[in-house]
């Protein structure tokens, strides 16, 4: 099978002119001087400037951090319960129940999901008094929900892994099991948990349909805004935006995978 | 005091810490994903009214005693305007489906492609489709209509080389929505594929080869059979989030192109219809029923052959 296609390659490539021009020409365009997405008018880094000073966007930028950490520390936590439930804990009599309802929310409709916190909310308000109305908080707790879901996916293909004789040896020297997981299981499985926050974490910062639903006034995330702004037409600062945070990620993707490969070669030198 | 902690936790009894591992996540998600799906299937029974929230409670106890607002009038007002809300309904699904097909006629050279590379190359293709996953698909949506719109990159480009005398009306249009669902969704479809299609012997190409078998029919026999596992998976994790997407249809389409998700956030947000939203959910939901309960069938199918290679293996 040595001859590639070309019409494999050829739709390969579209795909990823697909995935990748929108970005190249938005990234390119976040450096023009006038104001219209068409028209080059020269080289500027106005619209950096004017990204800075707008403070709308850097207080919604601020609450979504704050959430995404809140959402993803959260979530990782609850996803490692449920990840070490399923692989360690054979069959308990709950094992079904939670296997359907940790499962569910990965295929859940945002929108449904989004609707029905909400609808959850409002009436343990009316019933306890707590939620005070919708903010921060809500939010935080919508996306610890799903993000727990997508977090055990990983943590537990990682867990599956494991050589339980580590942990089997621990315990013939007489050490407890919760001991045996702070000190042997979590320092093993660290990368999954690594790859896990930060899954959830871009979950939570990208999520505008559930967001919408659950904030209250004044709770205004990043893409909520965004959204309210691309309705109403492009506007450059948002490229300027939008060209600083796919840089970050992508710097940050791509150092990963040369960690990761460096550590691999490294394990295996030939 | 890191110690401490360690050591508090280490003198736990293990059956305590084992239940509590268990609860946790199970109580959360009941609480706070069961729950709400119970809340909404009643708010889709109840009558809408003017307040705070704008729907009467199903149930409760006043001043007569037990009192409830039952009724089915949301459901029947869907089937009532038929053609208003199954349009849109028959319309995700038709979008969902076609998105899920273009997705595939892309993502299925692309995972042959990383497949068949070298280890470094295949490291690279697969960061290039893992990166666009982790950026926010609403800025990569924003920028794609930066390349659609009429005074947008493609016809502005197109214009200037002279290749068409009139901007083209891309956007706003199923072809604006199906590249919208490609940018978003590809990544879904190509790893899964992917990962079959690493895992195919290349042995059994080259001997097919050699019997005489032509690219098509290697193809048609070999490739296609040993890869529908991952076809199956890729669609639905393309199929099922397409059916109930938002953004999607409300950046990119046209104002007659409702989809579901779009139908239900319109009578949430502007016509203040809760209940009727909660109707569309709950209908919404059946619809996904089904595949739904497919992915998890073919998910269960697979840990079960996975069990049963590991014997296999141990030889």
């Amino acid at each position: 099978m040595g001859r590639m296609n070309g019409l494999v390659l050829s739709l390969g490539a579209l795909g990823f002119g697909i995935l990748y021009l929108p970005i190249i020409v938005m990234i390119i365009y976040s450096f023009n001087a006038g104001k219209l997405v068409s028209v080059w008018s020269g080289a500027s880094l106005k619209w950096y400037a004017s990204l800075l000073e707008n403070d709308q966007l850097l207080s919604a930028f601020g609450t979504s951090l704050l959430i995404a950490i809140w959402a993803a520390t959260i979530a990782t936590v609850f996803g490692i319960c449920i990840a070490i439930a399923f692989v360690r804990f054979g069959n308990f009599r709950s094992r079904l129940a939670l296997s359907a309802i940790a499962s569910a929310p990965l295929v859940m409709p945002e929108i449904v999901t989004g609707l029905s916190m909400l609808l959850l909310f409002i009436s343990m308000e009316s019933l306890f008094g707590w939620p005070a109305g919708r903010g921060v908080d809500t939010i935080i707790i919508a996306h610890a929900t799903f993000g727990m879901c997508f977090a055990a996916v990983v943590v537990q293909a990682r867990l599956r892994d494991f050589d339980m004789a580590i942990e089997e040896a621990a315990a013939d020297l007489g050490a407890t099991q919760p001991f045996i997981f702070l000190s042997i299981t979590l320092p093993v499985i660290a990368p999954a948990v690594v790859a896990a926050w930060l899954l959830a974490f871009t979950l939570s910062f990208d999520d505008l349909v559930i967001a919408s639903f659950v904030s209250g006034p004044g709770s205004s995330t990043l893409p909520i805004l965004v959204f309210s702004k691309v309705r109403l037409g492009v506007t450059p600062e948002i490229n300027a935006l939008a060209t600083v945070m796919i840089l970050v990620v992508a710097v940050a993707v791509i150092g990963a995978s040369w960690v990761l490969r460096r550590r691999l070669a490294a394990r295996s030198p030939d | 005091m890191m110690r401490g902690l360690v050591r508090y936790v280490a003198h736990l009894p293990a059956v305590t810490g084992r239940r509590l591992v268990i609860a946790l996540p199970l109580i959360w998600l009941a609480v706070f994903f069961f729950l709400p799906l119970v809340e909404t299937l009643q708010v889709s029974f109840t009558t809408p009214r003017r307040g705070i929230p704008p729907y009467a409670p199903l149930w409760g106890f006043g001043d007569g005693g037990f009192f409830t607002n039952f009724t089915t009038g949301n459901y029947a007002l869907l089937l009532q305007y038929w053609s208003d809300y199954f349009g849109p309904a028959l319309n995700s699904i038709k979008l969902a489906f076609f998105s899920t097909l273009v997705c595939l006629a892309f993502a299925y050279p692309m995972a042959w492609w990383i497949a068949r590379s070298t280890e470094k190359w295949r490291t690279i293709l697969l960061v290039m489709v893992m990166l666009p996953f982790w950026t926010s698909s609403l800025l990569r949506l924003y920028a794609l209509i930066g390349l659609l719109n009429p005074n947008g990159f493609i016809n502005a480009a197109g214009l200037w080389l002279g290749l068409i005398d009139a901007p083209m009306q891309m956007m706003q249009t199923d072809f604006s929505i199906y590249i919208g669902m490609v940018l978003t969704y590809l990544p879904l479809m190509i790893l899964p594929l992917y990962a079959v299609m690493v895992r195919l012997d290349a042995d059994l190409l080259a001997a097919a080869a050699d019997l005489g078998a032509s690219g098509p029919e290697i193809f048609r026999t070999i490739i296609l059979p040993l890869t529908i596992p991952g076809i199956v998976a890729g669609s639905l994790l393309v199929f099922i989030p397409a059916v109930g997407e938002f953004v999607i249809p409300a950046l990119l389409g046209g104002p007659d192109q409702l989809m579901m998700g779009k139908v239900l956030w319109t009578e949430f947000f502007r016509n203040r219809d809760w209940p009727v939203a909660s109707a569309i959910a709950m209908l919404l939901l059946v619809i996904l029923t089904v595949p739904i309960i497919y992915a998890r069938y073919q998910d269960g199918r697979e840990t079960v052959t996975d069990r049963s290679e590991r014997p296999a293996e141990a030889k």
